[in-house]
């Protein structure tokens, strides 16, 4: 087992590689002069040329490479051109809103999910099956802006049941620590009594996480409603019924349990899609996360925000994927023996 | 199964306890008040929503409008634009001298202001705000780039900046240039202080420090900036407690953000909303011409454009009334001169060419083309202000061109790309815009249409280069007299509608929605959201 993660791990190295390059590529190949972008209408030549070379925009591609994998080696990442900040420290601000969306979006994808998939497997043909998968179809189709602002629409505005957007209502005085408000509020809580933040985080972050929930949750019901009509034709679960054992206990113990198995790698894959493809949902909820800023980025040709924000993504992808191969491993020892 | 569904109840239970449980104490209900009749009052919390984020928050460093509107709340310049106009007032400089040959400024300083964060406001300070950004050699002069500075070429009209005593600077002058006064209300010449920049160094522009009427209390990238009310203020202090820039990128969540009362004023509202909202008694609209212009520029330089009456066809040919309807909706006004109509000097006497395709046509057969030519229509490929939408205005031009017989194929690059291209003089058409900075008519016609601007990079991407044109904008240029100036600049004006360098296309209107309580808001025609006057009638 050991010798397996050990494998996996030192995988991650040159995967890592291959991807700052890559990054470098798409960044140095794209059409477009970061000073120019920047200066705007009023450029003129001479500080055009001054910022050129203090980006260092000047020097031969070769030597802009090597400085750049030494500086992504230390985890620098330089400063942003757009704000003259450390993009490391434009990250750590914007990061955290986008995992803790990302998670309770899958918390309510996986749970809704499950519930469903198995829902229509054991209800195979009923109206119950067709329902939730039409739904499905539906959901995994869905354009996420229009979903979003349709739920704005009945859910905040028409209803007033939540806020329209943002992580927190914009009247508090209220001072990030983390960064991760449900876990800040939490704190605020246990240490000023009052929970009043911890409740507007969490009315804050009902809608963008289900909006932005919506896609994999459809895909989730999916991938488990047909994982559990493969599992229920085992011989084994046959034989657990002709013993007698309750319906409900074969299906909960003893068949959901294998059939979770691709759902758990779809798990891990969305999680990772989600912590890069939030733009809509960000953008329409007012969520300060990293989908829409390397969006930004990228068309104020902010190189250095880019790659580094790029790079973070991807590490995080293969980081959860590493999580979610070692589990599977743990739970299905097939995998190690291969 | 049972057991599911219970699961699946409780959840959605829990759902619905949240949500209802617990109304956010900030989002009162937002009533329609009357025009209070009663004077300011003080208190309050007003949320600005706004579509992006500043870039930071040394107005020295910054470009966008975003940078500013925090900004501008935080600094005092020496003088300032009178709110709502571009008329020029005092501010931290109570008065100020002009030497006989219009070359020295003495401004005389307010004796009682203070920093925020308790450094006095002195001649040194003048020096060190102004002096980072004009001297090489200054311990500070690294923190830049000076973008500004640099756009309106201040290094080539500032010759020294002198503390005379504690409360006199006295600015000297390279050559003689009438808009020097307009540039110091800009936001790059505020005061900032020096004790905080030598504390924050290259951090400063995420903790600024200035004189101004709100102090910095913190921000949080991408989602709000909170300033809050300077009680020690030289003037007055401002009406509101506390202000909050609060970012909501899409411009819908925008709007059901006012009318859930989530924030008090709008900006940027999208153009197909602005008739709802003026019709929504819950909602109070301000509107303003804006100070820019969209426009058409031929390149004088090359064949067929070197002939006036190709030029004068293509004013004649081009249906702006068509063009603003399908881009701008509402929010735009279609255009005669090279100046925005809130700009003094505006020459409204001008008759602006008509749509008329059949003197288009016999223009174009005067000049030797009666089938027409081809050509090339650059269009830009971002959103600005002055063209919503550079690609579909090219589309409708291209249609109105071809009813002439000319045959115009549409280029687009990335924005940088175009506009490298474009200052270069690679085009024989193309669409571009500006928005003025500091309400001088010399900030429209000396940077966009003199022949010193048609220097590669060219601000001037008409390369048009009249010399009757040019006399007239350099000799108001070099005169202090309003009158005078005004004068010129008319006539100059005239001048460029006969030569007709350009199509110029349309001006953007800005709209600012907001709630019926946000009192004496002022639109700024340079482009500010100043709130040190705003109150909430409560």
């Amino acid at each position: 087992m050991l010798k397996y993660v050990l494998k996996r791990v030192s995988l991650l190295i040159p995967t890592l590689i291959g991807v700052a390059t890559l990054v470098f590529a798409m960044v140095a190949l794209s059409p477009g002069d970061p000073a120019r972008v920047m200066l705007g209408e009023r450029a003129n030549k001479a500080q055009l040329e001054k910022l050129r070379s203090e980006l260092g925009l000047d020097r031969p591609l070769i030597e802009q490479y090597g400085i750049y994998m030494k500086n992504m080696a230390q985890f620098d990442f330089g400063e942003s051109i757009k704000t003259g900040r450390k993009v490391s420290e434009e990250i750590k601000e914007l990061y955290p809103a986008t995992i803790e969306l990302a998670f309770f979006a899958m918390l309510f994808a996986t749970t809704l999910g499950i519930i469903i998939g198995v829902l229509s497997a054991t209800r195979r043909n009923t109206w119950i099956d067709y329902t939730s998968m039409v739904g499905a179809l539906f959901g995994v189709s869905m354009p996420v802006f229009w979903l979003a602002l349709v739920l704005m629409m009945i859910f905040s505005v028409g209803l007033n049941w939540f806020p329209t957007g943002g992580r927190i209502n914009i009247r508090y005085y209220f001072e990030a620590i983390t960064n991760f408000y449900i876990l800040d509020t939490l704190i605020y809580w246990v240490r000023d009594g009052d929970p009043k933040f911890l409740i507007s985080s969490l009315k804050h972050m009902i809608l963008p996480a289900v909006a932005l929930g919506t896609i994999p949750l459809a895909i989730i019901a999916r991938v488990t409603r047909s994982s559990m009509l493969e599992v229920l034709k085992q011989d084994y679960v046959k034989t657990a019924r002709s013993a007698g054992i309750a319906e409900k206990r074969v299906v909960y113990r003893y068949a959901l349990k294998n059939a979770l198995l691709p759902v758990v790698t779809i798990i891990g894959l969305q999680f990772g899609l989600l912590l890069s493809g939030a733009i809509l949902t960000e953008t329409i909820f007012a969520w300060p996360g990293i989908g829409k800023w390397i969006y930004k980025a990228i068309e104020a040709r902010d190189y250095p925000a880019v790659q580094g924000g790029v790079l973070v993504i991807a590490t995080s992808f293969v980081l959860i994927n590493l999580v979610v191969d070692i589990l599977y491993s743990i739970v299905n020892p097939k995998i190690r023996l291969q | 199964m049972k057991k599911a569904f219970n699961v699946l109840l409780i959840f959605l239970l829990a759902f619905t306890v949240f949500a209802g449980g617990q109304q956010d104490a900030g989002q009162a209900e937002v009533e329609a008040a009357e025009e209070s009749t009663e004077g300011p009052q003080s208190g309050g919390v007003l949320v600005f929503g706004r579509g992006g984020d500043s870039v930071g928050l040394d107005p020295a460093r910054e470009t966008d409008g975003e940078s500013f509107y925090a900004t501008t709340q935080i600094f005092d310049n020496l003088v300032e634009f009178k709110n709502g106009t571009t008329e020029i007032q005092p501010a931290l400089a109570k008065s100020w001298d002009i030497s006989d040959d219009n070359l020295t400024f003495t401004f005389h300083l307010v004796e009682d202001a203070t920093f925020h964060d308790g450094t006095p406001f002195n001649a040194e300070a003048v020096v060190f705000s102004l002096g980072r950004q004009l001297w090489e050699d200054h311990p500070y002069y690294d923190l830049g780039p000076w973008k500004y500075w640099g756009y309106m070429d201040m290094s080539n009209i500032v010759e020294d900046i002198v503390a005379v005593d504690e409360y006199t600077v006295r600015i000297d002058l390279q050559k003689v240039e009438a808009p020097f006064l307009a540039n110091l209300a800009m936001d790059f010449a505020a005061m900032v202080s020096p004790t905080a920049v030598e504390k924050y160094g290259e951090d400063f522009k995420s903790n600024p420090v200035g004189t101004g009427p709100f102090k910095f209390v913190s921000w949080q990238k991408d989602s709000n900036i909170v300033l809050e009310k300077n009680e020690n203020y030289w003037r007055r202090p401002a009406y509101l407690d506390r202000l909050i820039l609060q970012v909501i990128p899409d411009p819908t969540a925008r709007y059901l953000a006012l009318q859930k009362g989530e924030i008090d004023v709008l900006d940027f509202p999208s153009p197909e909303d602005i008739e709802d909202m003026k019709a929504d008694p819950d909602i109070k609209v301000i509107q303003q011409p804006g100070l820019n212009v969209g426009y058409l520029a031929m390149n004088t330089q090359k064949e067929p454009f070197d002939d006036k009456r190709v030029r004068q066809a293509f004013n004649y040919a081009i249906n702006k009334d068509e063009i603003i309807e399908a881009v701008f909706g509402s929010a735009g006004t279609p255009a005669k001169n090279p100046l925005p109509p809130t700009m003094w000097s505006y020459n409204d006497s001008i008759e602006p060419y008509p749509y008329d395709p059949a003197k288009a046509k016999e223009l174009l057969a005067e000049a030797g083309y009666p089938d027409g030519f081809e050509t090339d229509l650059w269009a830009m490929p971002v959103a600005r202000p002055y063209f919503p939408d550079g690609r579909k205005v090219a589309e409708i031009m291209q249609a109105q061109l071809k009813e002439i017989g000319v045959e115009a194929e549409i280029v687009s690059y990335d924005w940088g790309t175009y506009l490298d291209r474009t200052d270069s003089g690679e085009h024989e058409t193309a669409l571009l815009g500006w928005t003025g900075d500091n309400g001088d008519p010399d900030n429209f016609l000396f940077v966009l249409l003199s022949a010193a601007a048609a220097e590669v990079p060219a601000g001037n991407i008409a390369f048009w280069k009249d010399e009757e044109f040019n006399e007239l904008i350099i000799e108001a240029k070099e005169t202090f007299d309003r009158e005078r100036r005004t004068e010129l600049y008319m006539e100059a004006q005239e001048v460029f509608h006969e030569e007709a360098p350009w199509v110029p296309v349309a001006h953007s209107i800005v709209s600012e929605p907001m709630q019926p309580n946000v009192m004496n808001f002022k639109l700024s025609p340079v482009g500010k959201r100043v709130f040190y006057s705003v109150w909430l009638d409560q």
